[in-house]
């Protein structure tokens, strides 16, 4: 001990990053130990001798001379049962464990182990002695939670014969399973494994999407949905509901895992989700959503590397549940501030600006982390299929969308759900705008939504699109002269189009009926309002006067359904089908004459 | 350790200066400069085994690159704390200037306090009636929240300031241990006196701790400012189990100072000129809001800011923005109007109020009223704008309604005299009544059980 060990003399320091010399041997992202008080940092530079490290912990009262010590390691994750419900930093440091350890505020140069090493979990061993095993194939299970069943696989790059198997039984996470034998040398299997998180999880082969992850909220499922294994980026100026979409996202969309980085936020958002989230019933398990969720919280007053890498930490865990085989859904919020971490250190190494400030490798940090994402055949023998869809919140200086961060991130994401002031400000939540905001899988998803809802489904949202987009042109004549002039079947149009606006696109966060909105309900409103569309219409071509539309209460109903008709009793909408069509027949009674007339 | 003296300076840059052949220093360690008998403050900005680069905070007039003694103090600027800071007035790194005695008990804290582990925090639901229906009702204030003004020069914050302190109480709870903690960044004097007296007829002076870096103070001092105001905040809630409200004003100074420091730095600037950094340097100050499990007291922040050119897109209030938990946003068209308080409602926001507001914390109807009254009044502006176009004659009956309950509700619910201390249920009634201008077909927010219990609506 002590021989190989390598140290590096500290001789600069600059806010986050410092620069030591005599680095012999360190290698490019291992992580390093700083200073005589230990904070732990990474190397992002080398130079002869000299190393650039960004160090993840607040660096007041580090001086130069102080020794920097190298760990012989990537910046890594640790990956095994205890995960989930779990709030880490930004470089997996458990903070319940922090709080232990250091109070409520986080003192420097503490560290924790990511997982629990005491805790015994109930192993379910599935590989027999002498067997063959394959790499990321399956050897144990251990039920982590009630609604998660942690599958123990062989790290990517080990196959061989299983030898020395334990029987089933409880253990601690670091008690060795089995070993893989091959020609190299016997590996040690143990409930966890590590990955460095700057580096993949390998997979068998990339699927296309062709499932949607369905996410409850109407203005997404129904017209810019997001595949399972798709990416979807949110932008929004400040208050606009970028941080409540992305909750409402973590907590109905049905996914197996959910992963929320809480990247550069507020410290009392992170802890609304977790005051929050294990009082929440997940709607199709009727268990609590804390059960299948995992956080990575590094709030805006933490140190500013930490957060760079807690993009990385986040999606490493999601590859490692997606490699079981299981649908994750990753948001990050907000992919702005990690780029102005980047931006940040790019400066204090004095490297040469590209637009506004940010790096020139800006734009290709961005697509390797969306690539991340994707619906994959993953690695072992049991060709498990997982994904991973990847939200990811910016943050706009200004809402201004031509800044850098936005730009770049609309190129690489296949969905773009632009969050708009104006609706923000009248309180139209959420307030994506069904003008600006596109999908990219509407296409692919087509089959699915014929198979799963109805053959009508697509045909009823490009009608309904198409009814939003005439009444966007109908608004501009509106400002300037008034809806009084327009004929009568353009002020239905701006009629039914304020009805699919308050009744069907706006959807309140709070409200306990319609937070959630099953895919069957947002089709049969659709399907009334469309319907009240078309048969006004009929009426409204053969000279029925618009005021004898509007008149009566059917508008009423139609925009309180939402509220009115819980996910569960769908029946219920019969009963409105059968007052809209007394409605209206007895208006085509009234009126059969006209007809004969002409 | 014996602390380590040098004399002599290699270089001295606006308020920076450089020394070489520095050993055993710290980075962020404080230096005291001492010149002819004065002495001021500094602190390291970046170090190596070369040359050390201090910022001097009470500036950097008179040094001289060859005798100028530099002091290492081998810690953090530090500031001390005990229950003696209450009702006493200091600079703007925490030396006493109201000709009273040194703080004698107590313990040094580091201005730049720790992060808040998120999970320790525990999330904002108590409701703090201001007594100003625009912000109650629409805006709430929660105890723990940072919720800043964006304000304009000559806009009327600082009697909204005033106002809310005064008035602010939690419903159902005496005042007691409640301190206000402010913290004034580079401005005028008379601003900065017409605070404090009001503060003083309030009867609240004893429960006050004032921290002044006026107009014509150091401007690198105010960088310190409301990271002392902070640490004595943060004393008194988490250790003296009290409920603070810090008041800083005016943001905008600060972030200038810290401009100002960066290009003497040379720094990659970022937006018009600010660092990169300004983002987590704002971070830093904002998120030492907030409340903790299993302790008594909070912090509360009402950040002031102006906002240059009343653009809201500048970065200062920009960043804020994305930090704090909502905004209050002064509007001048509502002041020239001779509205007072002249709140903008539409650009303002609270975020935590959707947790501290309804049953239990204000009244039932509460959340819906308000989404109902931020929708009718959006709509007001949409109808003002077709009727300048189109005249008011042109308007169909509903839209003239919709001015009328424009016009109403801005004469009646956002304006208020300085004194008036409204309760909630003064604010709610007043906004269900101004509702009843709408027919009840236009108020798709609420639910029909509220309209029947609530609603009355004023037929022409």
């Amino acid at each position: 001990m002590g021989d190989n060990k390598k140290i590096g003399e500290l001789y600069l320091i600059n806010g986050p990053v410092v620069k030591v010399r005599k680095a012999t041997g360190f290698m490019m992202h291992e992580v390093v130990k700083v200073g005589d008080s230990k904070l732990t940092g990474e190397v992002i530079g080398l130079e002869g001798d000299n190393a650039t490290i960004q160090v993840y912990e607040e660096t007041s009262g580090l001086k130069p001379g102080e020794p920097v010590e190298g760990t012989d390691r990537l910046l890594s994750v640790t990956l095994g049962p205890g995960l989930i419900g779990k709030v880490f930093d930004g470089i997996q440091r458990p903070l319940d464990a922090l709080r232990v350890k250091s109070g409520d505020f986080l003192q420097r140069g503490i560290v924790a182990p990511p997982l629990d090493l005491d805790k015994k979990w109930d192993v379910e061993v599935e590989i027999k002695e002498g067997e063959e095993v394959k790499e990321g194939q399956v050897i144990a299970t251990v039920k982590e939670t009630p609604l998660v069943e942690h599958r123990i696989m062989v790290p990517p790059g080990i196959s061989g014969r299983a030898e020395r198997v334990k029987a089933s039984g409880k253990y601690t996470i670091d008690t060795t399973l089995m070993y893989v034998a091959n020609e190299d040398r016997k590996h040690k299997i143990r409930l966890y494994q590590t990955w460095p998180v700057r580096v993949p999880r390998p997979y068998k082969e990339h699927l296309m999407p062709d499932e949607p992850l369905i996410t409850g909220q109407r203005v997404i499922d129904t017209f810019f949905p997001i595949s399972k294994g798709g990416t979807a980026g949110i932008p929004g100026g400040f208050g606009t509901g970028k941080t409540i979409t992305q909750h409402q996202l973590a907590k109905w969309a049905d996914a197996h895992i959910i992963v929320y980085i809480g990247c550069g936020e507020r410290g009392n958002e992170m802890t609304e989700v977790l005051e929050e989230f294990p009082e929440l019933v997940d709607p199709r398990s009727g268990r609590p959503l804390m059960e299948r969720t995992i956080l990575i919280a590094n709030t805006s007053n933490m140190p500013v590397s930490a957060r760079e890498a807690s993009i990385y930490t986040g999606i490493t865990i999601a590859e490692y549940f997606r490699d079981m085989g299981y649908n994750v859904a990753l948001m990050a919020d907000s992919t702005s501030r990690w780029a102005e971490a980047l931006r940040e250190i790019s400066g204090r190494l004095e490297e040469m600006p590209a637009e506004e400030g940010f790096p020139p490798y800006l734009s290709s940090r961005i697509a390797e982390f969306y690539e991340r994402a994707g619906k994959v055949k993953c690695l072992g023998p049991e060709d498990k299929i997982g994904s991973i869809s990847v939200i990811g919140a910016v943050s706009p200086p200004g809402g201004d969308f031509s800044e850098p961060v936005t730009t770049h991130t609309k190129r690489f994401v296949r969905c773009f759900w632009a969050l708009d002031k104006s609706l923000a400000n009248a309180r139209h939540y959420p307030s994506i705008s069904w003008l600006d905001s596109y999908s990219e899988y509407n296409t692919e998803l087509e089959g699915w939504y014929a198979e799963n809802v109805n053959a009508e489904f697509s045909k009823l949202r490009a009608r309904a699109m198409s009814l939003l987009s005439e009444d966007d042109n109908l608004q501009q004549i509106i400002k300037l002269v008034g809806e009084d002039v327009l004929p009568d079947d353009q002020k239905l149009i701006v009629r039914v189009a304020g009805i699919i606006k308050i009744g069907y696109l706006q959807q309140s966060a709070f409200s306990d009926v319609d937070s959630f909105c099953e895919v069957k309900k947002q089709f049969e409103m659709l399907r009334l309002i469309l319907m009240f569309y078309n048969r006004s219409s009929a009426l409204i071509s053969k000279g029925v006067a618009i005021s004898e539309l509007l008149n009566g209460d059917i508008l009423n109903t139609l925009m309180r359904m939402k509220e009115n008709i819980p996910n569960d009793r769908l029946e219920q909408f019969k009963e409105i089908e059968k007052e809209l069509k007394n409605f209206f027949d007895s208006l085509d009674k009234k009126y059969e004459n006209i007809k004969e007339a002409s | 350790m014996p602390l380590k003296e040098y004399i002599g300076l290699s270089r001295i840059n606006g308020p920076l200066i450089f020394i070489e052949n520095v050993k055993n220093v710290g980075y962020n360690e404080v230096v005291e400069v001492s010149y002819r008998g004065q002495t001021k403050l500094g602190q390291v900005v970046q170090i190596s085994d070369e040359f050390a680069v201090i910022q001097v905070f009470q500036g950097t007039e008179g040094l001289a690159v060859d005798t100028t003694r530099v002091k290492f103090l081998g810690k953090p600027l530090e500031v001390k704390v005990s229950d003696e800071i209450l009702g006493r007035t200091f600079n703007g790194i925490g030396q006493p200037i109201d000709g009273g005695p040194e703080i004698i008990s107590g313990t040094y804290r580091d201005i730049n306090g720790l992060p808040m582990n998120p999970s320790s925090r525990m999330y904002p639901r108590n409701f703090i009636q201001t007594g100003i229906s625009a912000i109650d009702g629409l805006m709430t204030l929660i105890r723990g929240q940072k919720l800043p003004i964006f304000s304009g020069n000559g806009l009327p914050h600082d009697r909204l300031a005033v106002q809310i302190t005064k008035q602010a109480k939690l419903k159902g709870e005496k005042a007691g241990n409640f301190a206000i903690v402010f913290s004034a960044m580079g401005i005028k004097h008379d601003d900065a006196q017409f605070i404090l007296s009001n503060f003083e007829e309030s009867g609240a002076i004893e429960n006050v701790v004032t921290f002044l870096n006026l107009a014509d103070d150091p401007t690198i001092e105010r960088i310190a400012t409301p990271r002392v105001a902070l640490t004595a905040a943060e004393y008194l809630a988490f250790e003296r189990d009290m409920h603070v409200l810090v008041i800083m004003t005016d943001m905008t100074n600060y972030c200038e100072a810290l401009r100002e420091l960066s290009t003497f730095r040379g720094e990659v600037p970022s937006r018009k000129g600010y660092p990169g950094y300004l983002y987590s340097d704002l971070a830093s100050i904002y998120e030492r809001a907030g409340m903790i499990r299993d302790r008594e007291g909070s912090v509360t922040q009402i950040p002031i800011l102006s906002m240059p050119n009343d653009d809201i897109t500048h970065p200062i209030p920009d960043l804020t923005g994305y930090i704090t938990e909502g905004q209050v946003v002064l509007d001048r068209a509502l002041h020239r109007k001779g509205v007072y308080p002249p709140i903008g409602i539409l650009a303002s926001l609270s975020r935590l109020m959707k947790d501290g507001i309804g049953e239990g914390y204000t009244r039932k109807d509460h959340p819906h009223l308000s989404s109902q009254l931020f929708a009718a009044y959006s709509r007001v502006q949409e109808v003002r704008a077709l009727a300048s176009i189109i005249g008011e004659e042109e308007l169909t009956d509903i839209d003239r309604r919709y001015l009328r309950f424009g016009e109403a509700f801005e004469r009646e619910f956002i304006s208020q005299g300085f004194d008036e201390d409204r309760s909630i249920e003064e604010t709610l009634d007043l906004g269900w009544k101004l509702l009843s201008y709408l027919p009840s077909s236009e108020l798709t927010r609420v639910s029909e059980a509220e309209l029947k219990e609530h609603y009355k609506e004023i037929k022409r």
